[in-house]
């Protein structure tokens, strides 16, 4: 199937996708095609995905490529089994917040199924899982806040995970771009997790709210592009922090995320 | 004379800005304001009771004459950012000056941290961009009844969903490593201001993170600058335009 095909076919179900590859071929193909935007966008992972990774030809996507996805899989597959549990155990989350969490699950789902299509045969199976972390929240399914701590964990960790890879992804734009629309998805959670925790939906410092330190280690940086924003407008050292989502790199997020692996 | 030139770098995929009402917008500016400008800013404008886009339903055309050339490369990415830092940041300067009655300690304290963010981010790539960096914009906000709470809070919202679509579609452009990371470490700040937000405006459902926002793949949207900045030009006395390479 050649991609001309593939996008054809893609544009019958998603008019998104025209946009979306635009930058990655030839950007008068796409102009000349018409736009019928369905809502069938939901359908078509697998061919999103083919086309994301036809767009780097024969040779496939290149090694660190993989090896991010595989990453960020890996992070998804984490969350997406976390929501799936949380969401099916009667009595743990409030009534009032199971839009909240089944919205989220809505999303781990959707990135678990999109990272596999792009991988195909390179995607990592997944591993098993421990909710509890060893001990550490051995009351993860029966008590909310221990749920609503670890969900943030794993929300924040991810905004960091994805902004750390970022530069990894440069040589391919268009997985770089599906990258960054995951990432924010993730910050958006991370937010209303934060606020149904009672805290503030941005990063102050590198406060922890309860959870590892490692989670938040190093998000007090006051220094950007190599400038000192220390008093900059007059504002305070907790706003400064709170601007920037420093990232983790990937031994960090590993290092957060070890103890729950089975 | 209106110049509204900023054409879009390729359809946008939101609804609501799409091409045909950015037409009718550029054409209602070059018939000139009269109709447009009967909407003064005391009459209530209706809210959507549900998550839409329809920010240029606020906008009142109206422009100084002045085109402000963000101009090409990575400095015009950075000087783009750096023009939609300044919208942001001057809209919750404008709100918080003119706070809507019953604004509660909640909601003041949540627009002066996103406020401040703003500023912060708009003060950091005015510096890193030294002597490249465009001039202060000129924020339109004359269509704006900033009294009106759900138009105050409405806005507010689509301001920071439409930053987070046009970081993530900047992203590609930045070629130099850590302009990439540090527009990464903004993003996310921008998603969460909308997530707070859009809880703030329907609070209780799914629009923290909504299907508006975000498509069937668990992607949330990108614009392309040209696209962006047919909706900034409305909200900014200047017209601003970008070439990219």
């Amino acid at each position: 199937m050649n991609l001309q095909n593939i996008l054809n076919e893609l544009e019958t179900v998603d008019g998104e996708i025209i946009d979306r590859l635009a930058h990655v071929s030839r950007r008068n193909m796409f102009s000349m095609m018409t736009r019928k935007a369905t809502a069938a966008a939901v359908a078509a992972p697998a061919l999103m995905a083919t086309a994301l990774s036809s767009a780097y030809g024969q040779s496939g996507l290149p090694a660190v490529v993989v090896n991010v996805l595989n990453f960020a899989l890996t992070l998804e597959y984490l969350e997406e089994e976390f929501y799936i549990r949380g969401t099916n155990t009667p009595g743990l989350i409030p009534s009032q917040f199971s839009m909240v969490f089944a919205q989220i699950r809505k999303h781990e789902e959707a990135h678990v199924r999109l990272l596999r299509s792009v991988l195909g045969s390179q995607a990592v199976s997944k591993p098993a899982f421990d909710y509890t972390a060893k001990g550490m929240f051995n009351d993860v399914f029966t008590n909310f806040q221990t749920y609503a701590a670890v969900s943030q964990a794993f929300e924040d960790t991810g905004v960091r995970a994805y902004a750390g890879q970022a530069t990894n992804l440069k040589s391919a734009p268009a997985i770089l771009e599906a990258a960054l629309n995951i990432h924010s998805v993730e910050a958006r959670h991370a937010a209303r997790i934060r606020q149904l925790r009672g805290f503030k939906g941005y990063i102050t410092k590198s406060d922890a709210t309860g959870l590892p330190a490692a989670i938040y280690a190093g998000n007090d940086v006051v220094n950007q592009l190599g400038i000192d924003l220390n008093g900059i407008a007059g504002k305070s050292f907790d706003a400064i922090t709170e601007s920037f989502d420093e990232p983790l790199t990937m031994d960090q997020v590993l290092a957060i995320v070890r103890p729950f692996l089975a | 004379m209106e110049q509204v030139n900023t054409v879009p770098e390729s359809p946008t995929r939101i609804e609501g800005v799409g091409r045909r009402s950015f037409l009718r917008y550029v054409g209602g500016a070059a018939v000139v304001g009269g109709i447009l400008s009967s909407c003064t800013p005391n009459d209530a404008i209706s809210t959507s009771s549900v998550p839409t886009n329809d920010l240029m339903k606020y906008a009142k055309q109206k422009g100084n004459g002045m085109t402000v050339d963000l101009g090409t490369g990575e400095i015009a990415i950075l000087n783009y950012a750096y023009a939609l830092e300044q919208l942001e940041a001057a809209y919750y300067e404008a709100l918080l000056a003119n706070p809507y009655d019953g604004m509660t300690m909640m909601e003041r304290t949540l627009f002066q941290d996103i406020r401040d963010h703003e500023v912060i981010h708009r003060e950091f790539f005015k510096r890193a961009l030294g002597s490249a960096a465009i001039q202060g914009l000129t924020p339109n906000f004359s269509g704006i009844n900033f009294k009106q709470r759900s138009v105050a809070i409405d806005l507010a919202r689509q301001f920071e969903d439409v930053g987070v679509t046009a970081y993530n579609g900047a992203g590609k452009y930045l070629k130099t490593d850590a302009y990439l990371i540090t527009a990464g470490k903004i993003v996310s700040v921008e998603a969460r201001h909308a997530a707070l937000l859009s809880e703030l405006q329907f609070p209780n459902q799914t629009a923290f993170a909504g299907d508006l926002p975000i498509d069937g793949f668990g992607l949330e949207r990108s614009r392309e600058p040209g696209a962006v900045l047919a909706i900034a030009n409305a909200f900014v006395m200047e017209n601003l335009t970008i070439s990219l390479a």
